[in-house]
């Protein structure tokens, strides 16, 4: 995403007067101007076609970035994720999920044998979807200043085929901060879980960035 | 509540014993962090880390989940005070019940990863959310 900014400076034409926003050279990012822009959708009046702006050109895209993380957050959630074993806290977060949340083994008919607590945490398929789900925790632990971008792929995906309601995002991450209380019960202080609950909401978010 | 469901709460409870207002304290600690805008109905109370006040707040909490337990047959009717108190007199937002039954459940689970099998987390999970219904008017 580009960010549009204007500058109360003088104007640069000759003689000073102002510059009409058709003119302008401000960079919408995608080759974009907002020149083309408003000359693509002229004005409903001439007033607001000569609105001034000092032209600045954008030449690089600035991150969107919707959460923000401090330093002793990204430190508290790498400690804590140098530990952790994905496939087991992965497996036993989405087990987790399909036993306390039922309705979500919908999307799971292909699975197989989910009809039992024994049977879900035994079930090699959720095993295998579950290590992947935190997998991609782990890239938004590489990518926290940028947690939109890096799932703008996968929110698509469980938006345009997979149909999964957002809320579902919001429960499978308190799912795997409550497996990381049983196996860290030392290292789980508040302000551990608040990091991980800020990270869990905030891939949760991002996950819902692309729903249409 | 299923019979099943009934059983494994009430095990756990009896686990607990006296020390349900420790959990339920750390469970409130949990939410303050985690949550910070829920400090605001707490803002006549000392809020630091080990606060007595807090302490109280969390054993009057794990007095009426307690009293919940022992009467899983009528949660309405018995829990009638503290929903009139949290939503005309207080007007608590409902959405701070689940935050703070969620800390709880990562508290408990902290605290009993041994117990907290799967099975034994979806028993809490229904009775916390019966509770919240006695409690708070529901959304919409």
């Amino acid at each position: 995403m580009s960010i549009l900014l204007t500058h109360p400076c003088p104007s640069p034409t000759p003689g000073g007067g102002p510059l009409p926003l058709t003119n302008s050279l401000i960079l919408l990012g995608e080759g974009r101007t907002l020149g083309q822009e408003m000359r693509n959708k002229r004005p409903h009046s001439e007033e607001a076609a000569q609105t001034c702006f000092w032209p600045i050109r954008i030449t690089s895209k600035l991150p969107d970035t919707m959460v923000h993380f401090t330093t002793e957050e990204k430190a508290a959630v790498a400690s804590l994720w140098a530990k952790v074993n994905v496939e087991v806290v992965g497996g036993e977060s989405l087990a987790r999920l399909l036993i306390v949340c039922p309705w979500t083994q919908r999307f799971f008919d292909s699975f197989g044998n989910l009809y039992s607590e024994s049977a879900i945490m035994g079930n090699p398929k959720v095993k295998v979807y579950g290590r992947k789900v935190l997998n991609s925790f782990g890239n938004a632990i590489k990518h926290m200043d940028d947690l939109k971008g890096t799932f703008a792929d996968l929110s698509e995906l469980h938006c345009d085929k997979l149909h999964v309601d957002p809320e579902n995002f919001r429960l499978l991450g308190n799912m795997i901060l409550i497996v990381l209380a049983t196996h860290f019960s030392k290292e789980f202080t508040p302000q551990m879980q608040a990091a991980w609950q800020k990270l869990t909401n905030a891939v949760a978010n991002a996950l819902t960035h692309k729903y249409h | 509540m299923a019979p099943a469901d009934r059983a494994a709460v009430l095990a756990l409870w009896r686990k607990l014993g006296t020390n349900v207002g420790i959990y339920t304290t750390e469970a409130l600690e949990r939410t303050f962090v985690a949550f910070p805008s829920s400090k605001t109905y707490f803002l006549h109370l000392n809020l630091s880390p080990g606060s007595a006040q807090v302490a109280a707040h969390g054993q009057k909490v794990a007095d009426a989940l307690s009293l919940a337990v022992n009467h899983l047959d009528d949660l309405p009717g018995t829990l009638s005070y503290l929903r009139e108190l949290h939503t005309h007199k207080l007007r608590v937002d409902p959405v701070f019940f689940k935050l703070l039954c969620h800390c709880l459940l990562v508290t408990l689970a902290r605290h009993y990863p041994g117990d907290f099998s799967p099975n034994m987390h979806a028993s809490l999970v229904k009775f916390l959310n019966h509770v919240i219904s006695a409690l708070a008017p529901s959304s919409g």
